[in-house]
């Protein structure tokens, strides 16, 4: 009887600790799942609604030249030319900038000036894309009377681009180890030299996994093309004039006209047409799998890279 | 010529054999051009009965003695220019964050100072034709409270996916959960806008409904709209803010030093009192960073908004409800971008960008000085 | 010729930390110097002056000079560069270059310093200096494979042939066995033995057996105190330190009384 006493007195204070615990668990399990929900749910929206539209060979071939809203057909070939050279342009500018930034940080940088950078670059990262997009403006249009186009875009990107990169490669370049600095110098091998042929070129699958993260975070941004350039229908492959069309333009572009949409089927009746909505999810779906497949790059890269964490 | 940029790991220091240190330093030798290298290659070449061309490496091609001077002047340039090259990229971010307050500030002044109405207090927004008055009161709020929002769904669960990351799931399963929870950083943010409004917002009127029903919160009172409301827009927010309030989570987490945790384990705690006592106590300042990152995100966040949140016409009163539509600096600034027509019309927005700049900058500030970047190293 | 090193009362620093002090040693052209003392008296802090690789670290400096042949490499107008083409190190872990093949480890150090060679002279001087370590015989089918693929003795083998291969007058070695097994440890001592013939060696070691077996002439470095900087004791013969050492706290180090 006693011992049950006893045993009766410690089970209640444990039972609560248990259930707190197994309520924590739960609570964290949940939250995964709960995270889950709007990936799936995203995912297979932008899917299904989408596959109509991209299983068309002329989706891949064709713009929309001539298309109204109202009409199906076409493809997105020109929004797809745009994305890729305003991506294009501004990863070669981009690219050379945040190395040296990433350089200097890691393998120059002192005191206050450093610091400074480092604080700025964090800065840059958070810097919303619509104020970037209207600072190339108030430069470049405002002051010095330019006109919108694609490269004014490309411009704003590297703004965006640019922490991304210098982030990412900072972190490489510091777990490329002392000792081959080192090997190096007892070789020599002036500072630069040593930077320029062993310690970037060990560094450097993770580098070109930081600029591919970098691309797929810059193929999806929209404010900077609404603002710095008009969206076209027809393929235009010069980014220094005129309105050029894009992936994400073309998304916005479908969006704000997906209103217009009844018109007269075969028999005169009067039907709702989904060929603005088709296109809007078949772009959102090709921008997804476009995105989707650099962020599987970059992981792959990752892999392969000589430095572990 | 001093050697006074020595390649360093770190930091620029006093040369060595500087006059700092003659007065203990007995230099017992005259210093003399050393021509060294050279001397030596020339023995070399006599001693090695093959000739390697190592002359052409180890010194370059001139007279003995001032062969040591044109080696040196290479490396110093070659460090030189790369030394400048890397700081002047340095220098260049700086300037580039200055140019943008500046410029901002500069093409919006004109139109502030035009501007019929106070910029900080008034609620009114009409820039066409020869009247300008525009206000932020409005903007504030929506982008504020639909942030705020936002941060309050998006951090329970984010610390609690990154404990399930780091404390519960097995390694396999938690690399899997890690890279899914990426997946939804790598989706562009227009998706996210024409998923949130047409396909999640239909879904949401219901709990918009149930809400009301404690409408003696402010948050909740009007019954405003049925979809593109401040709470659909926070919602979505939510989901996009998730992902980075998780990495840095997890980040944190992961860096309980063991000691505490053993310590725990050891006391016979259970699973959910460790992580009370060692791994959320440690994680306190990460997570509050990791808040705020996202916070920042959301502030800022443009086209997602644009597309779902319904604009409101004017002069309506002012609600605190989050049922409602509304405009954020971004969205406002989005929905008007084809129509940069004249100069202060474009200043009224760029002013509503430079406060948004302000405040994404103390942010993110903020978020830094709140934890050293010491988890990258 | 291999040079004779002279250290004229070489302090130390990192930043203001008085590390070692006042050491005098002069080291004869080939022959096999080494540095013994317990942990943390300052051997590889000298060592690392030798090269004037102690100043890559922010803040440390010297004060004295050391000569090469008379010539002081702490002059004012003497780039520390130039100053580590004629003097090599070899490291206590072996490090060669992860992105670069066999091959191309050996030649870093000259393709790095600029100025192009031919491609046969660059194969003479990877067989020649491959040969030097023993390492030819068991690499020479696969030199353009990764050097990091080789074992770890045979990677300490493949830095010291990159150490070589830019002929350096004096060849600077920072425990490097402290990280192999003992049979590739007893094949770079042999190593050493025939590198002697073509290079001034400085070896730091905390195997004193080593140091017996493998140096002509043996330096003991030892804390002056608690908190106190590193100093040289003793140097002398080999054979003397070991036998019938002058300083009694040598006897006590290598007797095993401390360290």
């Amino acid at each position: 009887m006693s011992i049950a006493i006893q045993t009766g007195l410690h089970a209640p204070v444990a039972r609560s600790r248990k259930i707190k615990n197994s309520a924590a668990t739960v609570f964290v399990t949940g939250c995964f799942l709960l995270a889950m929900i709007p990936l799936v749910w995203l995912t297979w929206t932008v899917v299904s609604k989408g596959l109509h539209a991209i299983t068309h060979a002329s989706w891949w071939t064709g713009d929309q030249r001539g298309i109204s809203y109202r009409d199906g057909g076409g493809g997105m070939l020109h929004a797809f030319v745009g994305t890729v050279e305003q991506v294009a342009v501004s990863t070669l500018l981009s690219v050379p900038l945040a190395i040296f930034v990433a350089i200097y940080l890691v393998e120059y940088g002192r005191g206050r000036l450093a610091r400074a950078t480092s604080f700025m670059v964090d800065i840059l990262s958070g810097l919303p894309s619509i104020v970037a997009a209207l600072f190339v403006y108030a430069v470049f249009v405002t002051t010095f009377g330019g006109q919108r186009a694609g490269i004014l875009v490309s411009l704003a990107l590297v703004m965006l681009m640019v922490p991304i990169v210098v982030r990412t490669t900072e972190e490489m370049l510091k777990l490329v180890p002392d000792e081959l600095r080192e090997a190096a110098y007892a070789l020599g091998v002036p500072k630069w030299r040593t930077i320029l042929r062993v310690v970037l070129p060990t560094a450097f699958t993770g580098i070109v996994t930081g600029i591919v993260l970098g691309i797929a975070r810059i193929a999806g941004e929209t404010a900077p093309l609404l603002i710095l350039v008009g969206y076209s229908r027809n393929l235009n492959s010069n980014l220094l004039s005129g309105y050029q069309g894009s992936l994400p333009g073309m998304i916005y572009d479908q969006v704000t006209n997906l209103g217009n949409t009844t018109g007269l089927d075969a028999n005169g009746h009067r039907v709702q047409l989904h060929y603005a909505a088709d296109r809007m999810w078949g772009t959102a779906l090709t921008l997804i799998v476009i995105v989707m497949a650099l962020n599987l790059i970059a992981r792959l890269l990752a892999r392969a890279s000589k430095l572990s964490r | 010529m001093s050697p006074a940029d020595e390649p360093r790991v770190l930091a620029p220091r006093p040369s060595a054999g500087s006059s700092a240190f003659q007065e203990n330093g007995a230099r017992v030798l005259a210093p003399r051009p050393t021509a060294g290298a050279s001397d030596s290659v020339a023995e070399l070449t006599e001693l090695d009965s093959q000739p390697v061309h190592l002359t052409e490496v180890a010194a370059p091609p001139k007279p003995i003695g001032a062969g040591l001077g044109g080696v040196h002047q290479r490396h110093r340039l070659g460090d030189r220019v790369f030394a400048g090259l890397a700081t002047g990229a340095g220098i260049l971010t700086i300037i580039l964050i200055a140019l943008i307050g500046l410029f901002l500030l500069a093409k919006a002044w004109p139109s502030i100072r035009d501007n019929q109405v106070n910029f900080l207090i008034s609620r009114a927004w009409t820039v066409t034709g020869n009247e300008l008055r525009f206000g932020v009161v409005d903007l504030l709020y929506t982008t504020v409270i639909a942030s705020l929002v936002a941060m309050a769904l998006a951090v329970p669960v984010a610390v609690g996916i990154a404990l399930f990351i780091t404390q519960y799931a097995p390694r396999s399963l938690a690399k899997l959960v890690g890279y899914l929870v990426d997946l939804l950083a790598a989706i562009p943010s227009i998706i996210f806008g024409i998923w949130g409004i047409y396909v999640l917002a239909p879904h949401l009127t219901g709990v918009q409904h149930l809400l009301y029903h404690v409408r003696f919160i402010p948050l909740f009172k009007d019954k405003g709209f049925d979809t593109g409301t401040v709470f659909n827009a926070a919602l979505v927010l939510a989901i996009m803010i998730l992902p980075i309030v998780t990495a840095v989570s997890r980040d944190v987490f992961e860096r309980t030093p063991t000691e505490r945790v053993e310590a725990a384990w050891a006391l016979g705690a259970t699973r959910w009192e460790m992580i009370r006592l060692a791994v959320l106590p440690h994680g306190r300042a990460g997570v509050v960073s990791g808040a705020m990152l996202g916070l920042g995100r959301a502030l800022g966040e443009t086209i997602a908004v644009t597309l779902i949140l319904s604009t409101v016409g004017q002069g309506n009163a002012f609600s605190w409800s989050i049922f409602n539509g509304g405009a954020t600096f971004a969205s406002k600034i989005a929905n008007a971008a084809a129509e940069f027509n004249n100069p202060k019309q474009t200043g009224a927005y760029i002013a509503a960008g430079l406060v948004l700049f302000v405040l994404t900058f103390l942010v993110n500030a903020a978020a830094r000085t709140i934890v050293s970047r010491d988890k990258l190293k | 010729m291999a040079k004779r090193i002279d250290i004229n009362d070489l302090d130390a620093f990192y930043g203001k930390f008085l590390a070692v002090s006042g050491v005098n040693l002069t080291i004869q052209p080939r022959s096999v110097t080494a540095f013994i003392g317990p942990s943390g008296c300052g051997k590889s802090t000298v060592l690392r002056t030798l090269n004037r690789l102690h100043e890559v670290i922010p803040g440390a400096h010297v004060a004295g000079s050391v000569s090469l042949d008379g010539d002081d490499i702490y002059a004012k107008d003497v780039d520390p560069v130039d100053v580590r083409r004629t003097i090599g190190m070899v490291f206590q872990r072996p490090n060669p270059f992860p992105t670069m093949s066999i091959y191309d480890n050996v030649v870093a150090g000259l393709k790095l310093q600029a100025g192009r060679m031919k491609r046969t002279d660059l194969d003479r001087v990877v067989e020649k200096s491959l040969r030097g370590t023993n390492l030819w015989e068991e690499v020479k089918n696969r030199l353009n494979k990764a050097g990091a693929g080789l074992s770890g003795g045979q990677q300490q083998r493949l830095c010291i042939a990159r150490a070589i291969a830019v002929e350096p007058q004096v060849l600077l070695m920072d425990e490097p066995c402290s990280s192999l097994d003992p049979i590739s440890t007893l094949a770079i001592e042999d190593l050493v033995q025939e590198l002697r013939e073509r290079f001034t060696i400085v070896i730091v070691t905390h195997n004193m057996q080593q140091a017996a077996r493998v140096s002509d002439r043996t330096a003991f470095f030892n804390l002056a105190g608690v908190g106190k900087p590193g100093q040289l004791v003793e140097v002398d013969d080999t054979q003397t330190i070991f036998s019938n050492p002058k300083d009694q706290r040598t006897e006590d180090y290598i007797s095993g009384r401390f360290g």
